[in-house]
């Protein structure tokens, strides 16, 4: 894949993927479990991500692509492959030599609901990582944590409240400051709309979108909404079977795919205009 | 298909009015915060062979309304008013064992998550069978079972003989749902609910359940109510829609009116927020500022208010579901503003409808 590097935007790539490989195994037996055959999670993906720029990464469930995400920040130990972060590689390095790194690379989650701990305070849960990084503590690390929580938009005064008060969209605005408490270079944001309502999905890909260019992020944008991917990313992987199979230019790898997997997904995409999607049913029909 | 013309949606035909009309519905629940009005007069009439879809938010009452029509929300804590007539046939006042003859026979209802909404322990087949069988003892065992195959063949299932003594979990997500709907199906309803039938689904499946609905909705003139918050799956399926809004119906009209001239600003805001991938991508998502309105705390007048950018004096009152547009009677909305004025407002740039301009 050459036109993997040759993006106009910024600098050099801060993420280097190259040939990773995820597989799990399927073990089988009574008293010792041999290996009868692997699921191949993620089956040799490469691509790189430029700083400042956002890869949107697409496929449907079971393609890789939240596999893929794991894999590179280390969080699943790769089967084999390398991942370059900032030049440096990272792959198979213990826990204690990634603990520096986990300040470059945070990850937003989908689920709002279960990814924040229920029993802290908004507080605790955005400014944890602070203390454990040793990068605050008392009262600068409240007024740290206060300062990203009106960033994403919330109040300062939402520091002692529990997760339970907080909304959808709300609380995905918490998983944010926290993924950006630390000042990270590289964000992965796994479907981080896919669980809001429709009128709350805009503000947060809006704000991921101010935050980016306030802060000067890279992102990762996951999801299985194609239109989303688009709107937010200025390239797209394709992604299906735990391969890559199309990277390219947002807009045109949505207006002009060329792989067939690519085509069948744009296609399947229900378009919001009554007038254009039975026209499209229409040729549908003519053509199947 | 084996469509027998002679179910229920023939003998609607025959009893004049429509087949399903509800009227007035108010859905109250009492929470230890107080009374939670979750649906707040809903009207509708359904046509056998028609798709309405609801479209909402979470809170929006379109499930409760759902789930109200077929005596699933009766509770000592909840609170019904007005009427849903089946056929004429009050629904509301009937007793639980009469409703059961109702469920599954005349209205069937399929739910979000098909991976939840089946029990595990059993065959899907014998899960159909069971449904058939409450219903009517006189059919056979064997002859039930034919009867599942022949309704898993007919939502699709590849090898529907082979598959019908599969458990769930060897089913894929879509295939789960198909099989719901055979369930669905397998009593003949003259009526479908669809609770967002393809929310937890890919976007190639969401097209074949999709295309499965409508297949079914022509063949067997089933009617559908599809509940989604997904404006792209309307443009699909449906014939007409509600938009509701804290409990209230904001908006209703046919698909073309709902797309093409739609009159309440959140319907605006719903049109304007959406990602359209054969269109220009805009610098800007348009969004809706603020949430939902929780429903124990409205705000006063029109719900909408306090996230719209065109509110004026007027909107302290709450509008009524009025046709508002001359010669149109069953376009009808909740919002105080002028035909005109709203023309103007809705077009944030040539040729695009939206809520405000983004900034």
């Amino acid at each position: 894949m050459s036109d993997l590097g040759t993006t106009s935007t910024a600098g050099g790539p801060l993420l280097e993927v190259t040939d990773l490989v995820k597989h799990f195994p399927i073990k089988s037996g009574l008293l010792i479990d041999r290996e009868v055959d692997q699921v191949r999670a993620v089956d040799g993906i490469s691509f790189s991500v430029n700083k400042g720029e956002t890869l949107g990464l697409v496929g449907e469930s079971g393609s890789g692509k939240s596999t893929a995400c794991r894999a590179v920040l280390q969080l699943l130990k790769p089967t084999s492959g390398s991942v370059k972060f900032d030049g440096q590689e990272i792959a198979g390095k213990g826990r204690r030599e990634l603990r520096p790194l986990r300040r470059e690379m945070q990850m937003i989650f989908q689920d709002p609901y279960a990814s924040l701990n229920p029993r802290k305070r908004i507080g605790q849960i955005v400014g944890d990582q602070l203390k454990i990084q040793k990068v605050a503590s008392g009262k600068e690390l409240r007024t740290r944590v206060e300062g990203l929580l009106e960033r994403v938009g919330l109040s300062p005064e939402h520091y002692n409240r529990f997760p339970h008060e907080f909304s959808g969209g709300q609380r995905q605005r918490i998983g944010i400051a926290r993924a950006l408490a630390l000042g990270p270079k590289l964000v992965f944001c796994d479907e981080p709309v896919s669980a809001l309502d429709v009128s709350i999905q805009a503000q947060i890909v809006n704000l991921l979108d101010d935050l980016q260019d306030e802060m000067g992020l890279t992102y990762v944008f996951v999801a299985h909404d194609i239109g989303v991917v688009r709107h937010i990313s200025d390239r797209i992987a394709v992604m299906n079977k735990g391969k890559i199979v199309e990277t390219g230019d947002a807009d045109q790898v949505c207006e002009n795919p060329r792989d067939a997997y690519t085509k069948k997904l744009l296609a399947a995409v229900p378009i919001a205009d009554p007038r254009e999607s039975a026209a499209r049913r229409r040729e549908r029909a003519t053509a199947g | 298909m084996s469509a027998t013309p002679e179910s229920a949606s023939v003998s609607a035909i025959v009893g004049g009015g429509p087949l399903l009309a509800v009227d007035g519905l108010r859905v109250g629940f009492a929470t230890e915060d107080g009374r939670v009005q979750a649906v707040d007069g809903v009207d509708f009439q359904l046509e056998p062979g028609e798709v309405l879809a609801i479209v909402g938010e979470s809170g929006s009452g379109k499930s409760v309304t759902a789930q109200t029509i077929i005596g699933l929300t009766r509770s000592p804590n909840s609170h019904i008013e007005g009427s849903v007539r089946l056929n004429g046939e009050e629904l509301t006042t009937q007793s639980e064992s009469e409703l059961q003859k109702v469920r599954g026979s005349q209205i069937a209802m399929i739910f979000q998550d098909p991976m939840t909404s089946m029990n595990p322990v059993f065959t899907v087949g014998s899960q159909i069978i069971e449904a058939i069988r409450a219903h009517d003892t006189s059919t056979s065992r064997k002859e039930s079972r034919a009867r599942a195959i022949e309704l898993l063949e007919a939502v699709g299932i590849p090898d529907a003989a082979g598959r019908v003594d599969a458990y769930p979990h060897e089913f894929s997500g879509g295939m789960r749902q198909r099989a719901m709907i055979a369930m669905g199906l397998a009593l003949e309803p003259s009526v479908l609910i669809a609770d967002e039938p393809t929310t937890a689904l890919d976007v190639t499946i969401q097209a074949q359940i999709l295309d499965l609905i409508q297949d079914l909705n022509k063949s067997r003139g089933l009617a559908t109510i599809l509940i989604t918050h997904d404006l792209g799956v309307v443009a699909e399926v449906a014939d007409r829609v509600l938009v509701m809004y804290g409990g209230k119906v904001v908006e209703r009209g046919t698909l073309e009116d709902i797309f093409y001239d739609p009159q309440h600003p959140y319907t605006w805001g719903l049109l304007g927020s959406l990602t359209r991938i054969d269109q220009p991508r805009p610098h800007r998502l348009p969004q809706i500022s603020g949430a939902p309105p929780s429903l124990l705390n409205l705000p006063q007048g029109c719900a909408f208010r306090p996230r719209c950018p065109h509110e004026f004096a007027k909107c302290k009152e709450v509008p009524g579901l009025d046709a508002r547009l001359s010669g149109d009677p069953n376009h009808r909305d909740r919002c105080w503003l002028e035909p005109d004025q709203k023309r103007k407002l809705r077009e944030v740039e040539p040729g695009r409808i939206g809520l405000e301009e983004p900034t």
